[in-house]
């Protein structure tokens, strides 16, 4: 929800800013920072749609453990993305479901 | 592809206990293996950026983070073997551990395996918990102390321990606003000292309180509490609504114990410690001859206690290993005094007695 400003204990180390895609949309992102929260702070805070429901789901622990924030990042889908570093011409997408195995055969 | 790998000692997991086996166990000379499936060691303490308290020996007055750092550099300088991206997924038969590595699965075959897997995060639910917005109080603080990153604005945080003090104080350093904090119990469980700081803050600790709903259509709008009675049951008409996008869930630990338990180390359960978790004896030995277990996996406590805990296995392994000098009777009868005192006090004695259970369980084995 976006950038901080001065944080009173930590100095922060600017990165680099790179590009990537979402959803079909450019955008510049601070590289090295996990995809969550670059996504984050740039207010996008849903990041798949479940297989039943089709309830939103975001970033719940935070250290990869509970898989509630994965989305398809370059055409692989269930990419924990709290644990995933965001890379210059990365593709995210928003996860519908369960996510397709053909799109990782193809990606393998 | 399937490789194989062979070392001395394996430790699994790269946090405060993980790093406190694996630098005194090379410290007598075991050739050590650290990994970790993160992608930098240090665990959680990388999100610790408060002063520890106690002794000089346990860092009072250094931050969580530069405990990691100071630690990752004793590591590296004793020759400890450091692997990240590398995910213990399976114990064989043979007494070997499966690691995925990247694309590939490594066998490591290891003559002692020291498990300091950690603990993860409670939830508890209500209506409208999986909304995007609710989350551990560790995921915040994750994102905001190590990427700069804040997940909300308007916060309501769910529990008054340790965790959710200082994850409240720490959001409100960097920014965001906290609504106020719920405890189901009568009185605030965690730190008075913690407790002081947000209070002083004009932050809001209601008490014998619970979430009862979380409302919003994309995300966390607005939050319904309510009073809870002596049965912890919501009490009619006590409701209050507060306008949040973020509730923050810090309603405890439970130790990691999966590869504990595919090993086939004994469990037992304290709550007051997390729930199951692998019995050990007094020098962190788990019921195979061959798995110690150390850190929030053998008792959820916090760092410091992890740390010693982390030394006193690695001691004992190297030990076992056949590597010891003069001092290592002295140095683990050190440690076990140490993590004594650790559980001293009022917050401590309760942890102390169930640590006292769970090595008399082990004996029974």
């Amino acid at each position: 929800m976006g950038n901080k400003k001065e944080h009173p204990i930590v100095d922060f180390v600017e990165t680099e800013l790179v590009q990537v895609t979402v959803d079909g949309k450019p955008l510049w992102v601070s590289e090295g920072k996990p995809i969550a929260a670059a996504l984050l702070q740039a207010g996008i805070d849903v990041f798949r749609f479940t297989e039943k429901r089709k309830a939103p789901r975001s970033l719940f622990c935070g250290i990869g453990q509970c898989n509630d924030c994965v989305m398809v990042v370059d055409g692989i889908p269930n990419v924990r993305t709290c644990v995933t570093r965001v890379q210059a011409g990365m593709v995210i997408e928003t996860q519908m479901g369960l996510g397709k195995l053909g799109d990782i055969n193809e990606t393998m | 592809m399937i490789s194989m790998k062979q070392c001395e000692l394996l430790v699994v997991g790269a946090g405060p206990a993980g790093l406190g086996a694996a630098i005194e166990a090379a410290r007598l000379g075991v050739s050590v293996l650290l990994i970790d499936e993160n992608d930098t060691a240090g665990g959680q303490l990388f999100k610790q950026i408060h002063k520890f308290f106690g002794s000089k020996e346990h860092y009072a007055g250094t931050r969580g983070f530069q405990i990691g750092q100071a630690l990752l550099r004793e590591a590296s300088a004793l020759g400890v073997e450091v692997m990240l991206n590398a995910r213990a997924v399976g114990l064989l038969d043979d007494g070997s551990v499966a690691v995925q590595y990247g694309k590939d699965l490594i066998q490591i075959q290891a003559s002692k395996l020291i498990l300091a897997t950690g603990a993860k995060e409670n939830a508890i639910t209500f209506p409208g918990w999986t909304l995007p917005g609710v989350m551990t109080a560790g995921a915040a603080q994750t994102f905001s102390n190590v990427y700069d990153t804040l997940v909300g604005k308007n916060i309501l945080m769910v529990g008054s321990g340790n965790v959710g003090l200082i994850v409240s104080y720490q959001l409100m350093q960097a920014g965001a606003h906290i609504k106020g904090l719920v405890e189901v119990l009568p009185a605030i469980s965690g730190y008075g000292v913690h407790a002081g700081k947000i209070k002083r803050a004009g932050v809001p600790i209601w008490t014998k309180h619970t979430v009862l709903e979380a409302k919003g259509k994309r995300r966390v709008e607005e939050v319904v509490i309510g009073e809870v009675d002596d049965q912890r049951k919501p009490v009619y008409g006590t409701q209050k609504t507060l306008e949040v996008d973020t509730i923050l869930l810090a309603v405890g630990l439970t130790p990691r114990v999966e590869l504990a338990s595919m090993a086939g180390c004994r469990l037992g359960v304290e709550r007051i410690l997390g729930g199951h978790l692998p019995v050990h004896n007094q020098e962190m030995l788990s019921t195979k001859d061959s798995v110690y277990v150390c850190g929030d996996l053998a008792g959820v406590e916090e760092a410091n206690t992890a740390l010693d805990e982390g030394r006193l296995a690695g001691t004992a392994a190297a030990e076992a290993l056949g590597y010891s000098d003069a001092k290592t009777a002295d140095k683990k009868r050190c440690l076990v005094e140490g993590l004594h005192d650790l559980r001293m006090g009022t917050f401590g004695e309760k942890r102390l007695d169930c640590k006292s259970r769970v090595i008399e369980k082990w004996s029974c084995v």
